[in-house]
This record gives structure tokens, C-alpha cells and sequence, in this order.
């Protein structure tokens, strides 16, 4: 695992039932691009988060690739439909293989 | 047709943003308002305002500083209370078993760097010292990731707080040596911290914006390298800048400068930790 | 026509815009290469998808970007100007109600960023918007 990864999710603490609710994400990566070099001009190999994923109870809400041009600690914001109680799955997939999880539940009424 | 749509868009975006709070001039960070332009202090002859860095920069840099979940700072500051309760060093302490929070921290960074036993003491100078004496602990690199993230941790605490560093009694001969060193002129290039941030803030230097150099919101994230900057370090950059042999972060040149920069925004509200270009 | 100092720099200009139209297909030939992949080279057309960009970035590295896509199953990001032009892909789920997505990138320098969008319908949408680049005074 890369050093200091660490997810961090914003979701409401609830909801109702069919709301649209907008989630914030962030994590902590490098997110070395391949495209620099040190300073003896060997190019830094790439080391990215390739893959951003986030579900509710199974169901898909967003499956994000990301390439090299994403910023230094990604961030992303998008909406879901909370159709229920349940939980929110969110799952970054690094190039070393490294894979992190974060879940969020969120109360309905 | 597309191109309205966009520029239609944008507008919008524009006008929803100055309608909530955000009017380029107005810092609020989660709902607390911030003081970012207020009458200088009685001993900065040079200006009549003070104005925090926040205010020039533009929409899209300022509204990553408004909401702790757009603020990339945060990971770090998360990652500094993770460490704040990690055990290091021979003694088997960590910061949490002598200091029961990092809210008992509230005031500290708005009255630093400040003297200490006749020593002029930072924050970097504190943290290592405590490390030291009380865990048992190396020493971390004054601009190192885990050194900028405690005091950024530690710096959040006194958010809003004004700005209040003491530059009388012990204080007076380094504020004297700092007060100098800012209207020296360094380098190839001749200039002094003066000459751009107070004879010309507000003016362009090629395409950035020139701010009044006030240091409230440090340890700052800045987009340019992804992570917390030291005040040491942008010292560094700004003396390197005029083709100039710099000082050394954490030399008694820069903790001068430091105190005699840090009392140029006292009244200015902590900003800690501020997102900048 | 007389030569006036006015006529030459107008002259200067038109020359430069010329030099300018011909160099674009040049740099905007990996985008469309990449574009193609997902189109099979069907028409991409206007439509609701939008894209919002600052007019100008203080910082190439962490610029906000936006999309937004009613009717959308995919929408594709590129970055013209960029060493390789590809920045990300985001797929709509069941649960998506807006087909919207904000992140943050990086451009090397003043370029397009071309947004490309699959409708439920299998058609393709296009917008891009152009950002400014600017290079600080001190570099830090």
C-alpha cells in the first residue's frame, strides 16, 4: 500500500426516501503521473489510483477511470438517489493493486 | 449556441456563488466569518490596511478554502490527529498523553512565534522540543509532512482568532532584526520583501496576483506542489526568487523575519490552514 | 494598400492566427484519435451536456472542472493540450439521478478541455471549454 492513503466521504446523515443527495470524496494520493523525472533524469515510474467506484446496497451510482491528467489527492462530487435505508460503498483501486474502502450509512425516514 | 450554453453556465455559477456569501471579498469558512481586511497595526508604517492572501486570489482558488471538505489541507490536518495519538520515541508517549486534546491548543498559533526562556520559539521549535524532552522522540524536518500537518492541526484550533503576536519586552530585538531583514534589499535582483508586498500588492508580477505576504493562514496548501507549505519555506522561495543565497528554514535569520512578518497581520484572523496558488 | 503601422500589425496578426489554424489539427490529433475510440467516428453534436471551467486556472495542477449530462451513460474528459490527452472516464450508474460529476485536474498549459458524452440512446454529445493557464510570478 502507498504510504498515508487515507479516504475521506462527505454524505448526508440522512435522507428520505427518493431524495438526491450529493456525496463529496477525497483521498490522499500522489498520484504520480510518469511523466517527471528525479534528479538524475530517470523518469519517476506512474503510480496513480486508476479506478473510482461508489455504490448504494449493490447498486451502482458512479464508476469513474481515472488517467495521470486527475489532480493530486482526487477529489470527486456527484449525486445519488437514496432509494432506502442502506449503506454507501466507495472504492479507489491503486496501480500497486492496493485497493481502499470506505462505507457511509445514512438514515432514512 | 454551445458556446452561450457554457457562458450561460458560467454566469450562473458566478452570480449563485456571490449570492451565498462569496463575493471575492468575504471569507467565510464553514459559516464563520473570517477578518481579512482591517486597519494596520500602529507599528507597520508602510500600509494604512492589511489585507489576507485569500483576498487575491480568484473565485475558483478562494472556495477551496471556504468548506473543510474542498480544503485538501483537511488530509492532513486528519492525518496530524492520527499522529497526535501515535506513541514515538523511548519514553512510549505520544502528544495525547500529556495533553488530553488538541483543543487545549485554542490561542497558541495566534500568538506565534513568540519568546520563550530569551529563545525566539516557533512552532517547528516548540513540537521538536517537546519531542525531545518529553517522548524521547527524533526530531522531524522543519518543512516535512508530519512537522507542517501537526502545526497545521494545531493551527485549526485557533481558526478565526485574531492574529495577536507580541512584539515588546523580550520580543523587541528580534522584531528589530526582522523589521530589517524585510526592508533589505537581497539578491541579484535588489529587491526586499517591501518592494512587492507593499509597495506593489495588488499589482501583477507576470501573471500572479501580488498579495501583502501576510503569513495567517500557514502552514497553507498550495496547488503548485500538492501540500502544506512552511513559512520558512515560502520565505525560501520568495529570497531565492531574487537570485539571492537564501537563509535556511529554521535559521535565526528566518525565525526573526517569521516574528517580524507574523506581527505585520496581527488583527488579520488565523486562517490556518489556508489553500493558496 | 498603404502600410501604415496599424495595417502591419493587422497583417502580423492575420499571419499568426493562419500559422495558428494550421498548427491545431497537429496538436488536436491524439484528442480525436482518442474520441474516435469511443464514437467509431459517429457525429458528436451539441446538446445538454455542458462543461464549466474556470476562464482562467492560477494553478495547471489542481484545476475544477464539471460536467453535467442529462440522458447520459458515460462522459469522457480530455485534455487537448495535455502529453497524453485522456483525464477520465465517468459511467453513470441506475442510481445517478443527474448524470453530473466534479473533479479536479491537471492541464499543462492553455488548452481545450473537450468533454465527450454517450446518451442512453446511443448518440454521442460534444462541448469543450477553454481554459488560461497562467505562469506565477514565484514559483515557491
Amino acid at each position: 500500500m502507498a504510504d498515508n492513503v487515507k479516504p475521506r466521504v462527505r454524505v448526508p446523515k440522512e435522507a428520505s426516501a427518493g431524495d438526491t443527495i450529493t456525496i463529496k470524496t477525497l483521498i490522499s494520493h500522489t498520484m504520480e503521473s510518469g511523466q517527471r523525472k528525479d534528479k538524475d533524469g530517470n523518469v519517476i515510474p506512474r503510480s496513480i489510483i486508476n479506478r473510482f467506484v461508489a455504490d448504494f446496497n449493490g447498486e451502482n451510482v458512479i464508476d469513474v477511470t481515472l488517467e495521470p491528467a486527475i489532480s493530486t489527492n482526487p477529489y470527486f462530487e456527484f449525486d445519488a438517489i437514496v432509494p432506502g435505508p442502506g449503506e454507501f460503498t466507495f472504492t479507489w483501486y491503486d496501480d500497486d493493486g492496493s485497493v481502499y474502502t470506505e462505507t457511509k450509512s445514512i438514515d432514512v425516514s | 449556441m454551445k458556446m452561450t450554453k457554457i457562458i450561460a453556465t458560467v454566469a450562473a455559477c458566478a452570480f449563485g456563488a456571490a449570492a451565498s456569501a462569496q463575493d471575492g471579498n468575504t471569507l467565510f469558512v464553514e459559516g464563520e466569518k473570517m477578518v481579512t481586511e482591517t486597519a494596520a497595526p500602529d507599528h507597520v508604517e508602510g500600509l494604512r490596511t492589511i489585507y489576507s492572501g485569500w483576498r487575491f486570489r480568484t473565485p475558483e482558488t478562494q472556495a477551496l478554502q471556504m468548506d473543510d471538505f474542498e480544503n485538501p489541507a483537511m488530509i492532513f490536518v486528519d492525518q496530524a490527529l492520527d499522529l497526535f495519538n501515535t506513541v514515538d520515541g523511548s519514553e512510549g508517549r505520544s502528544c495525547a498523553s500529556c495533553h488530553e486534546s488538541v483543543e487545549d491548543f485554542a490561542g497558541l498559533t495566534a500568538t506565534m512565534p513568540k519568546v520563550i526562556d530569551g529563545k525566539l520559539t516557533t512552532m517547528e521549535d516548540l513540537l521538536n522540543g517537546h519531542r525531545a524532552k518529553a517522548m524521547g522522540a527524533e526530531p522531524w524536518k522543519w518543512s516535512g509532512p508530519e512537522m507542517q500537518s501537526m502545526i497545521a492541526l494545531i493551527g485549526l484550533q485557533s481558526r478565526g482568532m485574531p492574529m495577536n503576536v507580541a512584539i515588546d519586552g523580550d520580543a523587541a530585538p528580534f522584531y528589530e532584526q526582522g523589521k530589517e531583514m524585510y526592508y533589505t534589499r537581497y539578491g541579484q535582483l535588489e529587491m526586499s520583501c517591501a518592494n512587492c508586498h507593499e509597495d506593489n500588492y495588488g499589482n501583477m508580477i507576470r501573471a500572479d496576483h501580488l498579495s501583502q505576504g501576510q503569513i495567517n493562514g500557514f502552514p497553507t496548501y498550495r496547488l503548485k506542489q500538492a501540500k502544506l507549505i512552511s513559512r520558512h519555506n515560502r520565505f525560501r522561495g520568495c529570497i531565492r526568487d531574487t537570485r539571492a543565497e537564501t537563509f535556511a528554514e529554521g535559521s535565526d535569520e528566518f525565525r526573526a523575519l517569521e516574528l517580524y512578518v507574523a506581527s505585520r497581520s496581527n488583527g488579520l484572523s488565523v486562517e490556518t490552514p489556508a489553500v493558496r496558488q | 494598400m498603404e502600410l501604415t503601422r496599424r495595417n502591419m500589425l493587422t497583417m502580423g496578426s492575420a499571419a499568426l492566427a493562419a500559422y495558428g489554424l494550421g498548427a491545431l489539427p497537429a496538436f488536436a490529433s491524439l484528442t480525436d484519435d482518442e474520441i474516435a475510440k469511443i464514437t467509431g467516428g459517429a457525429e458528436t453534436a451539441a446538446g445538454e451536456l455542458t462543461i464549466t471551467a474556470p476562464e482562467i486556472a492560477e494553478n495547471g495542477n489542481t484545476v475544477p472542472i464539471s460536467i453535467s449530462a442529462p440522458g447520459a451513460v458515460m462522459v469522457a474528459i480530455f485534455a487537448e493540450g495535455n502529453p497524453v490527452p485522456n483525464v477520465a472516464t465517468f459511467n453513470f450508474g441506475p442510481l445517478n439521478p443527474t448524470r453530473s460529476a466534479s473533479t479536479r485536474i491537471r492541464l499543462a498549459t492553455t488548452q481545450n478541455v473537450v468533454a465527450i458524452a454517450k446518451m442512453e440512446d446511443g448518440s454521442f454529445q460534444r462541448a469543450s471549454a477553454e481554459v488560461k493557464v497562467t505562469i506565477g510570478g514565484c514559483g515557491g
